[in-house]
């Protein structure tokens, strides 16, 4: 199976994204579950709700139905903030510092786990 | 470094670009066609196997093919999101699928004629898309990569289900027997359409394989399923409806008969059998829900006042 | 009463512990072929995953009742034995549940209210002696509860948000009402109460009432509803799926 969209034989690839007539829809949110207790809520994916009880009640429905976690967070996805993308690298690049690192230091065998 | 040779560095590194990345607008733009094409999919096809859920001849399948079809959903809904970081939104894909812009698979615009077709359509429908989604899993674009390896997870149930469901049949009764050679003569070749064109007819793949959304061509995945599909059907006791299907020892594949790409062609372009009947149960469904979401959207903005 | 099953098989009296299991099961399962007639026809995809996962709570209830109704009985029937081989009379669901999905209002409703039935019912029986009984309703009432929750808000919601939802959600409301006295009890009407003044809606005055679920007397729209649902058993009798 293929999910590229095949064109016909002398027809051309319509690349039409944007659309008339097409309204707005409930804003999106993004969805955070806590595997389970002891760890730290993962991002899991997004959905589209009205207010945060909709959001809950839709993350449950959508993201936990396989036993995905005991705990869920949603926030609006337009609440989280990221440095610009041109600086993003640039800011958070894994840098040079090694030192931080805790195997950078060696450790003789006799003195065992440390 | 410049954006452009940043972007063919994560490429070739086998590293994923995600939403903030500078990337061309054809890789953008090809990915937002190819994943909404996948989430139109998923959704439409829900309609084939929705078809059965109140005729399901037990508790047990019922409930089986209910939690498929409402996975279908989710994997519709994780696949719009992917396609929502690339910067449409869902509304809008969803508006050019019912004005019969966009596109979805074609196999969905076949009917389901019987209870043995929820066997088939798990067995060879959803092991063509597994095919496919495993090697999306690769794709270089994090987020559709990242739905598709929740959703391979999922689907691996979608095709167990079904491939038990025709054992049963096939250890059955004579009619039930009959039942599943008649669905698979139907959904045979259809699914192997799935894969789409030959590869010298797809002028894109060599574009959609250098940026690694695509990672193995239509023919060669078309083989690996038939390669994977006949002991299947062997073991089932189920005749494959090709004449020219031998094994191959010299290529250590399977050969198969020619596909009828005028058919594959008239379904794609909307004459199949119910290509109106998928878009305007969707639209229908879409319309009558506005007053809902409406509604939902007034509540909300209601209560945000009466907070201020 | 001796009426013939559609197995040629007589349908026999139930005893009454048999009776309730049976009943409790017959509204959860006619409820879950309800909300499985809305997979793909739902306002948005969000929430045709929500009444999938409804859908599948009922139906499991439906089939752990159906199947330790089978046990108690001790004649060997199964869960498909109660669900595909039972004629309409003798279907003991209450009329609520069998009422066509309408529109999403009605659905809502519908949900609503047996909602509030459900989560009264459970919590009753979940300290009860029975232990499989017990188990079973320690279940129901958790997915009930979060089943209100779904119901209640949607409901507010439609009373609350646009004209259009408020009357849809009042009328839907005029339409069922009528079906509320099987289920209905003095803690059943104070919560209902409760989530109608935060929705805006209003209980009618209108005091007809329909009764006979739980002695198998229904609406024309339960056969329908079993004759798409028995279809495969009885024109296959006796095959395994």
């Amino acid at each position: 199976m293929t999910y590229d969209v095949p064109v016909a034989p002398g027809e051309k690839a319509e690349l039409e994204e944007r659309v008339e007539g097409s309204s707005e829809g409930w804003p999106m949110w993004e969805v955070f579950v806590r595997a389970r207790r002891g760890i730290s809520h993962v991002h899991i994916g997004s959905l589209h709700a009205p207010d945060a009880r909709t959001a809950l009640q839709n993350a449950r429905d959508v993201y936990t139905r396989r036993g995905e976690g005991v705990s869920v967070w949603v926030v609006p996805s337009s609440e989280v903030s990221a440095f610009e993308p041109e600086a993003a690298a640039e800011y958070v690049d894994a840098n040079e510092k090694v030192y931080r690192l805790a195997t950078t230091y060696e450790i003789p065998e006799e003195v065992g786990q440390m | 470094m410049a954006p452009p040779a940043r972007f063919q560095e994560i490429i070739d590194s086998e590293s994923k670009i995600e939403p903030s990345d500078w990337m061309p607008e054809g890789y953008r733009k090809t990915l937002i066609r190819q994943i909404a094409q996948h989430a139109h999919s998923e959704v439409i096809g829900m309609q084939p196997e929705g078809n059965w859920i109140t005729r399901a001849p037990s508790l047990h399948r019922k409930a089986i093919l209910m939690a498929k079809v409402q996975d279908e959903a989710g994997h519709g809904l994780y696949l719009y999101s992917a396609a929502e970081t690339l910067g449409v939104k869902r509304n809008d894909l969803q508006e050019l699928l019912h004005q019969g812009k966009h596109k979805y698979s074609s196999i969905f615009n076949y009917p389901t004629l019987s209870w043995a077709d929820m066997g088939t359509i798990g067995w060879l429908v959803d092991g063509a898309a597994i095919t496919n989604q495993v090697m999306l899993t690769r794709c270089s674009y994090g987020p559709y990569s990242r739905a598709m390896v929740r959703i391979c997870k999922e689907e691996s149930f979608h095709q167990r289900q079904g491939y038990e469901l025709l054992i049963r049949l096939c250890q059955g009764s004579e009619e039930q027997k009959a039942m599943a050679q008649d669905a698979i003569d139907r959904w045979w070749w259809p699914s192997l359409m799935m894969f789409g064109p030959n590869d010298s007819d797809s002028p894109h793949t060599e574009q959609s394989m250098a940026w690694k959304i695509k990672r193995v061509t239509n023919d060669d995945l078309r083989q690996q399923f038939v390669d994977m599909t006949v002991p299947q059907a062997d073991y089932l006791g189920l005749r494959i409806p090709d004449p020219d299907l031998k094994w191959n020892e010299e290529r250590g594949h399977y050969d198969f008969g020619p596909i009828d790409w005028e058919e594959f062609w008239r379904v794609v372009r909307g004459s199949g059998p119910m290509n109106r009947d998928r878009v305007e149960h969707k639209k229908r469904a879409w319309d009558e829900g506005t007053w809902v979401r409406e509604a939902a959207s007034a509540h909300a903005a209601k209560q945000q006042r009466r907070a201020a | 009463m001796i009426a013939s099953g559609p197995q040629g098989m007589a349908a026999k009296a139930l005893s009454p512990e048999i009776a309730e299991l049976v009943s409790y099961g017959d509204d959860n399962l006619v409820l879950a072929q309800r909300l499985g007639e809305w997979i793909s026809n739902a306002p948005e995809l969000e929430i045709d995953i929500a009444l999938g996962n409804i859908a599948l709570d009922h139906l499991g209830v439906a089939r752990a009742l159906y199947t330790y109704a089978g046990e108690v009985e001790g004649e060997g029937r199964t869960e498909d034995d109660f669900a595909m081989r039972r004629t309409e009379r003798e279907f003991r669901n209450v009329l609520l549940v069998e009422q066509p999905n309408g529109d999403f209002a009605h659905t809502i409703v519908r949900q609503f209210f047996f909602d509030v039935y459900s989560q009264i019912l459970w919590s009753g029986l979940a300290d009860g002696d029975d232990n499989t009984g017990a188990g079973i309703a320690g279940r129901a009432v958790k997915e009930a509860a979060y089943h209100f929750e779904f119901s209640s808000s949607w409901l507010i919601r439609l009373g609350d948000g646009t004209e259009e939802s408020h009357r849809r959600a009042q009328a839907a409301v005029d339409a069922l009402w009528r079906f509320t006295a099987e289920i209905a009890s003095d803690e059943w009407l104070a919560r209902v109460s409760s989530v109608f003044e935060t929705a805006g809606l209003a209980i009618p005055d209108d005091p007809y009432q329909r009764v006979g679920g739980r002695d198998g007397y229904h609406t024309e729209h339960l056969g329908f509803l079993l004759a798409e649902m028995q279809w495969m058993d009885r024109a296959y009798p006796g095959l395994e799926w």
